[in-house]
């Protein structure tokens, strides 16, 4: 068994489902930043100006929980966190400083990819729903004007932490060597699978035995 | 619309100063409802200077008419019968529309760059031309005020007549009331008249009577003579202090600016981690 070897991660069809909640988040986080503040405004461009771009981000923002919600489905049962991923919680220093050898067993996914998890569960309802409330001219109207003032705080708040984990996420992506591949071409090596998921490169050995 | 450039105090979405080089005198419009008969004359006014024809509605059982502001009725005359003291009817007339608030929370919420200004006399105007239909000049807005139009989505208000005022006239409504209940002039030659007004009311009988200029949003460009100053809820809920909602401060004071530089923040500490700490790598890679 080579170390070099390449193992299935994502199937072909948990890339597509990932691929098009990202690209449908990439597509909402520069209009919602267009709509948030002036100096985003300019991305309004990419969408063929303010009132496209107002008319888009809501269609745009159901595809993306529709896909998500799949998304969810498929990674929710190697996201329930354990007793061991708390520990590894406690010892983020060690994460950061690349000290991975002091963790503790990991299995498919560590204790920072299923909190992103928990965090995308809870910001993804909260847009869906204050989304819902401000979406004009189709449902705004429908509700109170002081329900619409709660909804664009909680709209802003829950994509600011929604997009804060993305950063993270991505930036996490590129920092762990070898994590993209698994996400574009759905394979990783079996010493990154043995380095960064033990837990997991265990199961998928015995399966394959 | 508008026709005015040089004279823009405040400009919707823009964080540099907006051309501003001539300075414009404060103006008002003075509503007195003591006066109001309620003819309904400046709706006219209204919708023929602008050359608004709105939809012919139903008759609701009310005055009315129509029922709210529209996206073609800028202005409405809100009727309220009141028993202001027992056994005394009182018949509270309000013209309702914008209020020209010195700080609009419709401009503080707008996202659009130029579709809300505020020129420096003080008239608060929406350009439809870069108003994007968001709506959130609705949220911000402390009297219900702005609406957007089925048509083309974008928000129409009333616009204190800028076209008219920047060439020296006063406001289509001003110009026909019958009654005298409304005047237009410079905030302070308002605020003047309205002490006199006030005298007079109060030698009546009206005690309370008194003008509703809100500080709560800096002050108003269209004000109020009440003759019951005190409870102005009874003018068809009209609110006694408003304010830009703490929610929109929150929003648009707050957040903005911090949530903003927070996500600069993490995208940079990302890239410094990577520089000083670096990746992680398998052995054999």
């Amino acid at each position: 068994m080579n170390e070099n070897d390449l193992i299935e991660r994502y199937h072909p069809a948990d890339r597509a489902n990932h691929w098009l909640t990202a690209i449908t988040f990439i597509l909402l986080a520069l209009s919602g930043l267009a709509l948030f503040h002036p100096a985003f405004f300019f991305l309004s461009h990419l969408f063929g100006g303010g009132p496209w771009m107002r008319i888009l981000h809501p269609f745009i923002g159901i595809v993306m929980a529709v896909s998500f919600y799949f998304l969810a489905h498929r990674f929710f049962a190697d996201n329930l966190m354990t007793a061991a991923d708390w520990q590894w919680v406690r010892q983020i220093r060690d994460v950061i400083t690349n000290h991975d050898e002091r963790l503790p067993e990991v299995g498919r996914f560590n204790a920072g990819q299923k909190l992103l998890f928990w965090v995308m569960i809870a910001t993804m309802l909260l847009l869906l729903l204050s989304g819902i409330v401000i979406w004009q001219p189709w449902f705004a109207p429908w509700f109170s004007i002081g329900l619409n003032r709660m909804a664009v705080v909680i709209h802003s708040v829950s994509a600011f932490g929604l997009m804060l984990g993305i950063i993270v996420h991505i930036y996490a992506a590129y920092w762990v060597r070898g994590t993209i591949r698994g996400m574009t071409r759905g394979v990783v090596p079996r010493a990154w699978a043995k380095h960064h998921h033990p837990g997991w490169y265990r199961e998928v050995n015995k399966g394959a035995k | 619309m508008a026709l005015q450039s040089l004279d823009i105090t405040a400009r919707s979405a823009t964080t540099t100063p907006s051309p501003g080089v001539r300075e414009t005198q404060k103006v008002a419009k003075l509503i007195d409802v003591s006066k109001c008969i309620g003819c309904k004359a400046c709706q006219v006014a209204c919708m023929e200077w602008n050359d608004l024809r709105d939809e012919i509605g139903t008759n609701h059982g009310v005055y009315d008419n129509p029922l709210d502001l529209t996206d073609k009725s800028w202005t409405v005359m809100r009727f309220s019968e009141v028993e202001v003291e027992q056994g005394k009817l009182e018949w509270l007339i309000r013209k309702d529309g914008c209020m020209h608030c010195a700080d609009p929370g419709c401009l503080k919420a707008c996202p659009a760059p130029g579709a809300i200004v505020q020129y420096s006399n003080g008239i608060v105007d929406f350009h439809e031309e870069n108003c994007i239909g968001c709506g959130y000049c609705i949220t911000g807005c402390p009297f219900n005020i702005p609406r957007i139009s089925k048509k083309d989505s974008k928000a129409y208000k009333c616009t204190l007549c800028s076209d008219r005022v920047s060439v020296g006239m006063e406001p289509a409504c001003v110009k026909t009331c019958p009654t005298g209940a409304l005047v237009f002039g410079s905030k302070e030659d308002m605020i003047q008249h309205a002490e006199e007004r006030i005298v007079d009311l109060k030698s009546r009988g009206y005690k309370n009577a008194g003008l509703y200029d809100p500080p709560g949003v800096g002050g108003t460009h269209v004000m109020y003579v009440l003759q019951h100053a005190d409870q102005p809820q009874i003018y068809n809920d009209l609110p006694k202090d408003p304010q830009i909602s703490l929610l929109v401060e929150l929003w648009k004071g707050v957040l903005k600016p911090i949530m903003s530089l927070g996500l600069g923040l993490a995208a940079l500490t990302g890239f410094l981690h990577y520089v000083t700490v670096g990746p992680k790598e398998t052995e054999d890679d």
